[in-house]
């Protein structure tokens, strides 16, 4: 049988998977990107974990929610990488504090 | 047996994401996230989540993932600039990684989070489409439809980012077509006629 505490667990790792990454590629921000669906990921499987233990709907109706909002960053996530791209010639996230004084 | 399929399925999610962070192709990436959201799809068809699993696949693998591509092999990325830095916060990340981990697992392992004995299974005789169904269009009417609103301002915002005028080209500017006028377009000018040639 599964138990509730392999969810968590399971999304506890790969949350930490997704922060890791965020310091690890912090040259390419296209990466960036994918460790922000990475911790999205586990959060939703949490999100399941308790869906399913609690019997509560609730919590499935929340994930779905939050795949639309993380469709959403993601479009305009990559829609700013790709102006990014188009005006410095890089998608290195450094390059994006060129504007400060 | 279920318990197998679970770890089996876990452990692919998690290599595939330690994949994802660490591989030096941002493409091979993209495929490690593919691969590690399919796991995930399967993991939630064990929590009985079936919509949501199946919405995973067909949303993130088949339209999120594809853009993730199609922004991959339009931008013309050096992979080798990209690598700066990996070594250098390679300690860091990881510790923090481990910290975070270790802090998780504490609350995890000390809150004795069973809140019952056994899990109570979802009643056989509604399905979980039914059961999304019957709450989402009642009781959670208005976060969605603000999650269409949500969608629509994010099309927007999409394409006004990317939208952009190349001076030098020459498109079909429709509104000015059908503004313009005859004196601006046709001139008459008096003027003698020529002789003719003989």
């Amino acid at each position: 049988m599964i138990e509730l505490s392999d969810y968590l667990y399971l999304g506890a790792l790969l949350f930490s998977l997704g922060v890791a990454g965020i310091f690890l590629n912090r040259k390419n921000a296209i990466v960036l990107l994918m460790s922000i669906e990475l911790i999205l990921l586990s959060v939703n499987i949490n999100f399941i974990g308790f869906s399913y233990y609690l019997n509560d709907i609730a919590g499935q109706v929340f994930v779905f929610f939050i795949l639309t909002v993380a469709a959403a960053e993601s479009a305009i996530g990559l829609a700013i990488l790709v102006v990014l791209f188009r005006n410095r010639g890089s998608i290195d996230v450094a390059d994006v504090s060129s504007m400060k004084g | 047996m279920l318990q197998i399929i679970f770890y089996v399925f876990a452990a692919i999610l998690l290599f595939s994401a330690v994949m994802v962070i660490s591989v030096k192709n941002p493409v091979h990436a993209a495929m490690f996230l593919v691969l590690s959201f399919f796991s995930a799809a399967a993991i939630w068809l064990l929590g009985g989540a079936e919509f949501l699993g199946i919405a995973l696949v067909l949303v993130y693998v088949g339209a999120v993932m594809v853009l993730f591509l199609f922004v991959l092999m339009m931008l013309d990325i050096n992979t080798d600039i990209m690598r700066q830095g990996f070594a250098r916060y390679l300690p860091l990340g990881a510790a923090i990684g481990v910290v975070m981990v270790v802090q998780m697992l504490l609350v995890i392992g000390a809150a004795q989070i069973t809140p019952e004995a056994g899990a109570v299974v979802a009643d056989p005789d509604v399905n979980n489409i039914k059961m999304i169904g019957q709450v989402l269009y009642t009781v959670y009417v208005y976060p969605f439809e603000l999650a269409a609103v949500v969608l629509l301002v994010a099309i927007i915002a999409a394409i006004m980012l990317t939208l952009h005028k190349r001076p030098g080209t020459k498109r079909q500017d429709v509104g000015k077509q059908v503004r313009v006028r005859k004196d601006e377009r046709l001139k008459v000018i008096s003027m003698p006629a020529e002789k003719r040639e003989r």
